[in-house]
């Protein structure tokens, strides 16, 4: 546990050192947000502000580029001489994975702060009991966990650094191709099936509900469910491939 | 198995697919002091220390590491030793002493003793002036040192060093021999591997000579030396014929043959009576040898001299 800590607290510094990569992952889900509102909010007529509306899906976007950097991380400490050095520290495995995922979380909550700041200064107004706000940073926090430890899995299934971020950034068309930007219902009918029944649609309707005070249904539950899915998977996966690069 | 040993391997068996890597090494090295595992690229070095470091299991055979089973007790090895492989083990954009207190935190010290620890080690390696700056605007020496310090954080009792010169200039390899002479001299058992016999010779008290996977030859460096050689008498001929005779003379204790250069390559101590009996060997008559030159033996001769004299052995 306070190997995990230490790892957080490395991965975090690191972060911080390259100031560069910091504010691209802070700025482009706020320049996204930005674009969205001003240059399609006008066409899009889904009967609230459009910046309510989008600032959940904005959020999800959030979490993968800040993932991406994870997968990053992870792969470049599995190719350089650093992982032998941890190992034969006995730090375990999981340990150094969590370490990264703990900072990715930590990353995630400061750009949300941001957008969420932000997304007031352009006319977001949520009105929801401080119950419902907890409930969505909840499910927020669940869905950032799930993407980080799927950030690891890529980091440590891929060879070069770059084939990681490339991964993550590919993810980044899951949250555009749901009910992110325009409602689903708006959708072809193909598009539509997808959009429906992705992780991304039920996440970022449970959260908007949440905001907006809206019934959120079974998005919910389907919210929970597919976050918890895909974390378990991620960790499995990613153990598995610790091991199998270090065997 | 006698706790006399700090590293003792019996029977080290590994393949990556079809290449065996390691075929049956045998190792006893003792308590303190440098020991020094020699051999050429792909000998399977790095592969021996990731085996006795926790880092890989062996196919075949075992080991023990500060008195642990190395696959059994992969905890209490990994607590009593370190590792210092061929690249760098630093985050870059770390400052030299966020390194070592990060891997003081790893070693269980508590945050105040990891920045002591810290401190002495940047002291003991000359690096205080540089411990504020990030790694990534290091020398290649600073660097190694750092990595170095960085391995003795919590205060192993058997350090593995995987070539710790290779890329480095000639005053940054002597300061580093410097070290682990010392490290050898604090009590602690040094590990090392290289390709260099001179590295071999100025920092081990004993050297293996490994090749292809088995040991070729064990020693203190004097008694490799006697065995091999340390210096090699080139001797230039005067003509084709005359280096056919030469060569002829010595047969299998010529180390180095080359025809179009008309050399032949002895192995010496560098003495003047046996330069001047090996002269007179070569050319009784003093119209075959038309010069002759004295050189620090390489690697190759080493390993041509361990496997002649290996095949005289079979012959008896």
């Amino acid at each position: 546990m306070s190997d995990a800590l230490t790892m957080t607290a490395r991965s975090l510094r690191l972060a911080t050192r390259s100031p560069d990569a910091l504010l691209t992952a802070l700025l482009l889900p706020v320049m996204l947000m930005v674009v969205f509102v001003y240059l399609f909010g006008g066409a899009v007529d889904i009967g609230t502000r459009y910046v309510s509306y989008v600032v959940p899906g904005v959020l999800l976007l959030c979490a993968v580029i800040g993932a991406s950097s994870t997968a990053v991380t992870v792969c470049q400490d599995m190719t350089s001489g650093i992982i032998d050095r941890f190992r034969s520290m006995d730090v375990p495995g999981p340990g150094i994975l969590a370490g990264h995922v703990a900072a990715s979380v930590v990353r995630n909550l400061a750009s949300t702060a941001l957008v969420t700041a932000v997304a007031f200064g352009i006319g977001f107004r949520p009105h929801a009991t401080p119950a419902r706000f907890a409930a969505a940073l909840g499910v927020l926090l669940l869905f950032v966990t799930a993407v980080s430890w799927l950030a690891a899995a890529f980091g440590l299934l891929v060879s070069s650094p770059e084939a990681a971020g490339g991964a993550m950034f590919a993810l980044m068309f899951f949250t555009y191709a749901s009910s992110a930007f325009v409602p689903v219902r708006t959708m072809p009918w193909w598009l539509r099936g997808f959009a429906s029944h992705q992780p991304a649609t039920p996440v970022i309707e449970t959260i908007r509900g949440l905001l907006l005070r809206q019934p959120v249904g079974a998005h919910l539950w389907l919210a929970l469910a597919w976050c918890a899915g895909l974390l378990a998977v991620s960790v499995a996966v990613s153990a598995a491939a610790f091991r199998r690069r270090t065997a | 198995m006698g706790d006399d040993l700090a590293i003792h391997a019996t029977g080290l068996a590994k393949s990556y697919g079809d290449v065996r890597v390691l075929d049956g090494l045998d190792l006893r090295v003792p308590r303190g002091g440098v020991f020094a595992l020699l051999g050429p690229n792909g000998a399977g070095k790095t592969t021996t220390v990731r085996i006795l470091a926790t880092l890989t299991r062996a196919d075949q055979g075992r080991a023990r590491v500060a008195g642990f089973d190395v696959a059994r007790d992969r905890r209490h090895v990994r607590r009593r030793i370190s590792l210092t492989g061929q690249f760098a083990a630093l985050d870059e954009a770390q400052t030299g002493e966020e390194n070592l207190r990060m891997m003081g935190a790893l070693a269980g010290l508590s945050r105040a003793a990891a920045r002591q620890r810290a401190a002495e080690l940047l002291e003991q390696f000359d690096l205080t002036a540089a411990g504020r700056r990030r790694v990534g605007t290091y020398s290649g020496g600073m660097r190694r040192r750092l990595d170095l310090a960085a391995s003795l954080v919590g205060r192993p009792s058997v350090i593995f060093l995987d070539e710790p010169s290779t890329g480095l200039d000639l005053p940054s390899r002597q300061t580093l021999w410097h070290i682990i002479a010392g490290l050898g001299a604090s009590g602690v058992t040094v590990f090392l591997t290289t390709q260099y016999l001179e590295e071999a010779d100025r920092v081990a008290g004993l050297i293996a000579v490994l090749d292809a996977g088995r040991l070729v030859a064990e020693g203190t460096a004097a008694e490799l030396k006697q065995r091999v050689g340390a210096q090699r008498l080139d001797m230039t001929c005067v003509s084709a014929a005359a280096w056919t005779q030469v060569a002829r003379r010595f047969g299998d204790r010529a180390v180095h043959l080359d025809e179009p250069g008309l050399t032949v390559g002895v192995p010496t101590d560098a003495s003047a009576p046996q330069v001047r009996a090996l002269l007179d060997a070569a050319d009784p008559g003093r119209d075959l040898v038309a010069s002759f030159a004295i050189r620090g033996a390489t690697l190759d001769d080493v390993f041509l001299t361990l496997t002649g004299s290996a095949k005289e052995a079979l012959r008896v």
